[in-house]
């Protein structure tokens, strides 16, 4: 892969990366994109694309509702919660 | 120059489900923050979302009312962007192959209708709704309801078909009642369950190549539409007739202003990076289920319109604006079926009592005269117990107490004197009273006519039938 943005993926992903740990993670990137990239050299042109590994279609649910914990349960989970809502860095 | 306005629009809608469409929470409106999820919505590790089956069903249905080609394999991808009000960091959606392409919508316009393509209808979940700071709590915080995360939506994306921004509007509302009619979604705007983006750009008039456009994001009522739609074709006209190049970009409508302002900088450059939802399954709808949807659908606006000119042989534009929406087309049906005449009900239908719900911005589910007080009133007309002028007062009246049309009348004396002979007395004293102007009138003045008329109905306190008075008036006058 041609062009591999460390800084653009670390954007994406919304991760500061700064330094040694900036450099050490693209390299490991870079590592794993080539390795990954060896797929480009088969020919796949007669292959059907693989929408799921296993070979099973339609697992559906019916509309009904459960309710497995209250919602409390996962509020108070959180790092911070303020009137049944997460609370957040400000974002706008 | 002379541009011409190139329009798409992308809506989303909420489908009626009960439940979310990956796991089983609740979809009820108005509950407290956070108290429809569950660890699949919050995206907490190792949970697998299963898809909601009347979901499916409901986004199907969608497109098949809107003549979509649904796709034998249909599948879900993950569209990756971080934002808190997406707990997983990616939004299940359909990207490569979505559940229905290639439909079309008819909008009727005098008599020559529009048609406006649909490139594709897919299914996704919603996101969560933020707060932002002191609304909440405080000001350098923003706060998080998932409620909405997982709610199931279908996106309608339109070709750029659309020309006008009276079009665009036309179309959402056809689209909004093909949606509500086959049962798909309330497409109630108040509750988020349908919003619209739109595509803007202009071009030359001849050209054939699409100019650059703009996103209109989040345009959150009918009227919005139009205008934001309205103002951004002007913003993008003085651009170019400035020489000046449309930045293409994302922006947003502020209604109190009237103006678009521009939402997103320069380093927002999307890359969503979709990629195949690995906790998903294929789906295909298999050839006996989509027979049994596709008998499922009832009715729709166009084949109704049809039926309506057909079987009640009313005129073409009375069948379009009594099938605008289904519940306004049940209630000329049941009206009608209960004893109105078909042309008389469509009359009243479409002139006093929408005059009315739309003063008091009411919907016909909320009117409070019922199909059956309305068809003995025009069965009241139809007799010639009440004048077409009578009538309007008892109408008047049954839309502001309620009571039925026989009570009113009863209650004001208002039957109308169709009584020929009660009639004739009258006139006759009205001329031995006027002779004056009844000599010039046979002399010639044919318009004392008026004045005549006038103090027949006066005598008879607007009683009078007027089609009676005319004869007699006419024969004794002569």
């Amino acid at each position: 892969m041609s062009g591999f943005d460390i800084d653009n993926v670390a954007l994406l992903a919304r991760l500061r990366l700064e330094g040694a740990e900036r450099e050490r993670l693209g390299k490991d990137l870079e590592t794993i994109i080539r390795y990954i990239d060896q797929l480009d050299q088969l020919d796949t042109a007669r292959v059907e694309p693989t929408s799921h590994v296993i070979p099973i279609q339609n697992v559906l649910r019916e509309d009904e509702e459960t309710r497995p914990f209250a919602s409390s349960d996962y509020l108070n989970m959180a790092p911070s919660e303020k009137r049944n809502h997460y609370e957040v860095p400000k974002i706008i | 120059m002379k541009y011409e306005t190139v329009i798409g629009l992308e809506v989303h809608t909420q489908m009626k489900t009960r439940t979310k469409i990956f796991c089983a929470c609740s979809t009820e409106f108005g509950r407290t923050a956070n108290e429809n999820t569950c660890p699949i919505c919050l995206g907490m590790p190792g949970v697998l979302p299963v898809l909601n089956k009347r979901a499916l069903e409901l986004a199907v249905r969608a497109c098949l009312a809107t003549h979509c080609t649904i796709n034998p394999l249909s599948r879900f991808d993950r569209k990756n962007y971080f934002y808190p009000d997406l707990p997983k960091g990616y939004q299940i959606s359909q990207f490569s192959l979505p559940i229905g392409e290639y439909g079309h919508i008819d909008l009727p316009a005098n008599g020559n209708s529009r048609r406006i393509g649909l490139r594709r209808i897919h299914m996704e979940e919603d996101a969560g709704k933020l707060i932002h700071g002191e609304n909440l709590g405080q000001p350098d915080k923003s706060y998080v309801d998932f409620n909405r995360t997982g709610i199931p939506l279908i996106e309608i994306v339109s070709e750029p078909d659309l020309r006008s921004p009276e079009e665009a509007r036309d179309y959402l509302n056809r689209l909004k009642s093909i949606l509500q009619y086959a049962g798909v979604s309330d497409c109630d705007m108040e509750k988020g369950s349908l919003r619209c983006d739109a595509n803007i750009s202009l071009r030359p008039v001849g050209q054939k190549e699409f100019g650059i456009r703009t996103e209109l994001k989040n345009l959150n009522s009918f009227k919005f539409v139009q205008k934001a739609i309205e103002i951004e074709v002007q913003r993008q006209t003085r651009i170019l007739d400035q020489g000046d190049r449309v930045v293409q970009e994302t922006r947003l409508y502020d209604a109190d202003r009237n103006e678009t302002f521009s939402m997103r900088s320069k380093e927002e450059a999307h890359d969503y990076r979709y990629f195949p939802e690995p906790d998903l399954v294929p789906v295909v709808v298999e050839a006996t289920w989509l027979e049994e949807i596709r008998r499922s659908i009832p009715e729709l606006p166009d084949q109704k319109r049809e039926r309506f000119v057909r079987d009640y042989q009313i005129p073409e534009y009375d069948a379009e604006v009594l099938t605008s929406s289904r519940a306004l087309a049940d209630y000329y049906e049941q009206s009608v079926s209960l004893g109105a005449g078909a042309k008389t009900a469509s009359n009243w239908i479409m002139g006093e009592l929408l005059r009315e719900l739309n003063n008091d911005e009411r919907d016909i589910e909320s009117c409070p005269v019922a199909p059956a007080a309305l068809a003995e009133m025009v069965q009241l007309v139809e007799n010639g117990t009440l004048s077409g002028k009578m009538a309007k007062t008892v109408f008047e009246e049954m839309y502001r107490t309620g009571k039925p049309a026989k009570q009113i009348v009863a209650d004001q004396g208002l039957i109308q004197i169709s009584d020929r002979t009660a009639i004739e007395k009258m006139i006759d004293e009205i001329i031995a009273a006027n002779p004056g102007q009844t000599e010039e009138y046979r002399a010639g003045k044919v318009k004392l006519m008026a004045f005549f008329v006038g103090q027949t109905m006066k005598a008879s306190k607007g009683k009078a039938n007027p089609q009676i008075v005319n004869e007699v008036l006419k024969e004794k006058l002569g």
